[in-house]
């Protein structure tokens, strides 16, 4: 929330809000002579929206870092989320990021390189073939967006807890990072990034990750979110401190579990 | 002599009031969440939403459905145990219903402070089970995975969504003719603060 450059989505409806602040006003003390005190009280928070660092929004940073505490203790390391069969996947799958489509990274598969850096014993980076190299799994599960759509597909490549493994990485750090082409950066917590279905998907279907899906490298996580799921990886780290999220800094839930 | 009997007890106050700001919350920023993905060919307007921005609602909704849901289980927890939803809310008849909603209707159904007519009473059941139902198919929309039986029992996630909004709309519903029925009898509102006294049943 410091971090405050890369605002586009909220600014553009922070505008519109202030637009309506005349109805808003007249709505409000409309309530208020109907004796509707709570509503007319709420529709003078309707402004608290987690960008402006006031008291209410302080509860609400901590009410939802305490809704992060509560999921991990809901999170269950065995628990696999729901698979679905070849006919149920949802075609074409939506594009979703926070551009649009033609803005997505042209990435070379040739020259492209996994940076690999923080609690881990080995930092070389990773080729496409290196990668291709360890021992690849995936499944057909659901894309639950924080929007409320949602959308079938079939993800495969490295499970990130072999990749970890293989990387020497310290798996009771709290914390694996991800940097991506396209400016994107999230981090999931280490049970989650250890869980089975969590992989370093290189495949959407039976190809190579297409361009929109995030070529060449996604992170698919099916007990999250979908914007806990960053495309055109680029880079991957392990801490103990909270990298956050593109996202999450702006005010999404961090833990956003499903 | 004792006091005459209080209308609303404080517990039932202090829910009722914690209750109203968290069900106007959870709905303004429930409207902000759908604006986002609409299940149906129409949004609500952005003044009718809280948050400002999809971020925002949703911090919002996942702040205030724990006042909700702590709030709703002490209500459930004191109108079973105290004996509140035995003496106002119990028994609902059928007959009663259709003849008092016959009177509402003509607008002849008369209003004793305390009593509460078999409309009445079959509407806060309603609004009751609605309140468990939207808590329980926000918990399957929340946690699909973790809680796939649940989700499962309200026809997958996106069957989930569709109840959610049906359970919103009937206690949106509720509230509409709840805060109708105040502005035109507006004398019961004063007791919601105050706890007001049950002077006729005194009286007889």
């Amino acid at each position: 929330m410091k971090d405050k450059d890369d605002k586009h989505a909220p600014k553009t409806e922070k505008i519109l809000l202030a637009d309506h602040r005349p109805a808003l006003v007249q709505v409000q003390r409309r309530l208020m002579l109907r004796s509707a005190l709570s509503l007319g009280a709420l529709s003078m928070l309707s402004g608290c929206d987690l960008q402006d660092n006031d008291s209410v929004d302080k509860v609400l940073w901590a009410m939802s870092r305490w809704n992060d505490r509560v999921q991990a203790l809901l999170f269950r390391s065995h628990k696999l989320a729901p698979t679905y069969a070849a006919s149920q996947i949802t075609h074409p799958f939506p594009f979703n990021a926070f551009y649009d489509e033609f803005n997505a990274p042209d990435i070379d598969g040739s020259d492209w390189k996994l940076e690999v850096s923080g609690l881990v014993s080995d930092k070389r980076s990773w080729t496409l073939e290196r990668l291709r190299a360890l021992p690849q799994a995936g499944q057909i599960t659901r894309h639950i967006c924080i929007e409320g759509w949602s959308a079938i597909g079939q993800w495969s490549g490295v499970p990130l807890r072999l990749f970890l493994q293989a990387v020497g990485a310290d798996l009771t750090a709290r914390y694996v990072g991800f940097k991506c082409a396209d400016r994107y950066y999230s981090s999931l917590d280490m049970p989650t990034a250890l869980h089975p279905q969590t992989i370093l998907a290189l495949d959407f279907g039976k190809e190579a990750l297409p361009t929109q899906y995030g070529y060449p490298l996604k992170v698919r996580v099916p007990t999250k979110l979908g914007f806990k799921n960053p495309k055109h990886v680029v880079a991957i780290f392990v801490s103990n401190q909270n990298p956050g999220g593109y996202w999450e800094d702006q005010g999404y839930n961090w833990f956003s579990g499903i | 002599m004792s006091r005459p009997p209080v209308l609303h007890p404080l517990a039932v106050r202090i829910a009722h009031w914690l209750n109203a700001f968290a069900i106007a919350c959870m709905i303004s920023s429930g409207w902000g969440i759908y604006n986002a993905s609409p299940l149906f060919p129409f949004k609500f307007a952005s003044w009718m939403t809280l948050g400002g921005w999809l971020g925002g609602s949703i911090a919002w909704h996942f702040a205030a459905m724990w006042l909700l849901v702590a709030n709703g289980l002490f209500y459930l927890l004191y109108g079973a145990l105290s004996g509140h939803f035995r003496r106002h809310l119990l028994p609902v008849r059928a007959g009663e219903v259709w003849r008092d909603a016959g009177q509402a209707l003509r607008l002849k159904l008369p209003h004793q402070p305390g009593v509460y007519n078999a409309v009445q009473k079959l509407l806060y059941w309603a609004v009751m089970l609605l309140g468990i139902l939207v808590v329980l198919s926000g918990l399957a929309l929340w946690k699909p995975v973790q809680l796939d039986w649940l989700a499962d029992l309200f026809g997958g996630f996106d069957f989930a969504r569709k109840v959610h909004f049906a359970a919103m709309a009937g206690i949106a519903a509720f509230v509409v003719v709840h805060l109708a029925l105040v502005a035109i009898v507006p004398r019961t509102l004063i007791p919601m603060f105050t706890g007001g006294h049950d002077k006729k049943a005194n009286a007889s």
